[in-house]
């Protein structure tokens, strides 16, 4: 049923300009002052030293590598996990429901290990 | 059609919103009260008795502040990262019910704003939204305070987000739907998810933490090495924003772990008490909200007690405790399940 997803996009339109006007407002009331010692980034005081769009450390990359292929497992569950009473109270299914899952939860432990040896999970 | 799908959705927002709004401010108020409490200070005494005024105080002092964007800063993305944070923060309450369907005026109102059958699914993909708000911040500064607290925040989200996903799974199999509220009943009586998979209760409970930036997850907004972290270039109501959002997204998450692990609304053995039905359905509204003010108190209660992790011992404990550990939890549910059918 679609539409008892309209409310939904009420709830959405609602946290859009809510969120529009609470950032917005500062503007309306706050003063203008600007100068430069202002709008220079924050450096602890000093004068900044070079800028901070410069090339991020590979780690991160690897995480977030690492974390589209493991979330994509957890999309893989769900619908088992929903359908698991049923799949198992069904006499032609039975046990079968269980240990299909936990055959692909064990490959994808090898999997995990094998990350693991290789070193990816080392973060100095 | 458009009272059912329009009318009564909107004044269910409202009232969820101002509640949202309440809650949150009041949270910062009793954040700043029992921090003195646990420090042996006073506290915010002087705006009104007890300085219960204090969070409205904060708010006009922040309203009349200078915006400041820096030079360098690109400003597009600055200015989106606090509307998209305040926005993953004022959307994902509309599936979590807050009590039983009541009648009034002799229509059945559900309690939640929207009770979908995805209703888990849009959460969870809400919430991962909150990545990017924290992301751009961050990298759109131009600060290298801010980057450095953008970049790990957003590590240490996506690290959580899969144990959070695998505990989800093993809520699942007993509920057997993805609507809230199936979720909530299959947890009658004391069939709560966090007595019958208590190690997936604590997996969630720790991935909240991490999900909110709570201490001791808190490196992306650690002081004393980043200063304020992702928020470091922000000011006046953009600063606020984040601020609400991070409230706002504590109590989204306490809201989830009642939901999915305590039973949500439900008070067991209520039905045996012979209670008229409004009596009993306003005691369930009251529990639901006991419920989230203790997780409240627990979230707050933790973070002036225990100390910040270091950042590798933090992505140990995501990927090499957590993780198997959600797994064990899925299987030790799908194990009980068979079990009990």
């Amino acid at each position: 049923m679609i539409e008892t997803y309209i409310p939904l996009f009420l709830v959405f339109g609602f946290a859009i300009i809510f969120a529009a006007g609470t950032v917005m407002s500062s503007g309306l009331f706050g003063p203008q002052r600007p100068n430069e010692e202002k709008l220079s980034t924050y450096e602890s005081g000093m004068k900044p030293v070079g800028t901070a769009f410069e090339r991020v450390s590979i780690k991160y990359y690897l995480v977030a590598m690492l974390f589209i292929i493991f979330d994509l497992e957890v999309i893989f569950v769900y619908p088992w996990a929903v359908q698991f009473i049923s799949l198992y109270t069904d006499p032609a299914i039975g046990t079968h429901a269980f240990y299909s899952m936990l055959l692909f939860l064990v490959v994808f432990e090898i999997g995990f290990l094998y990350v693991y040896k290789k070193g990816g999970f080392k973060w100095d | 059609m458009l009272i059912d799908f329009i009318l009564i959705p909107l004044v269910k927002i409202l009232i969820i919103v101002v509640l949202m709004l309440l809650t949150v401010s009041y949270s910062v108020y009793f954040e700043r009260k029992i921090s003195a409490w646990a420090q042996n200070r006073i506290g915010p005494n002087r705006v009104g008795p007890a300085g219960i005024f204090q969070p409205f105080a904060d708010v006009f002092k922040l309203l009349f502040k200078e915006d400041i964007v820096p030079k360098v800063a690109n400003k597009p993305l600055h200015t989106l990262a606090p509307i998209l944070a305040l926005f993953v923060a004022f959307t994902t309450y509309a599936v979590i019910p807050i009590g039983p369907p009541v009648e009034i005026f002799g229509k059945m109102i559900n309690l939640a704003v929207v009770d979908v059958n995805s209703g888990v699914l849009l959460v969870l993909a809400l919430t991962s939204l909150g990545v990017y708000a924290i992301t751009f911040s961050g990298w759109s500064s131009g600060s290298k305070y801010s980057l450095l607290g953008g970049v790990r925040s957003s590590a240490q989200m996506i690290s959580y987000e899969i144990s959070m996903g695998f505990s989800v799974a093993g809520v699942l199999i007993f509920a057997e739907s993805l609507r809230p509220s199936d979720i909530i009943s299959s947890q009658s009586g004391w069939m709560w998810n966090a007595v019958l998979q208590p190690i997936g209760f604590l997996t969630f409970l720790t991935a909240s933490f991490a999900e909110t930036n709570r201490l001791p997850f808190d490196l992306p907004e650690a002081e004393p090495e980043l200063v304020g972290g992702y928020h470091t270039e922000y000011s006046s109501m953009k600063f606020a924003g984040f601020f609400l959002a991070e409230y706002a997204n504590m109590i989204i998450a306490s809201a989830m772990i009642v939901m999915l692990y305590l039973g949500g609304w439900q008070v067991p053995y209520i039905e045996t008490l012979g209670l008229s039905a409004g009596l009993q359905a306003s005691l369930q509204i009251a529990a639901f909200f006991v419920k989230i003010g203790a997780l409240l108190f627990f979230f707050i209660w933790v973070r002036w007690s225990i100390p910040r992790f270091r950042y590798d011992q933090l992505m140990d404990l995501g990927w090499k405790v957590m993780f198997p550990l959600s797994l064990l939890n899925l299987v030790w549910a799908a194990i009980l399940a068979m079990i009990m059918n």
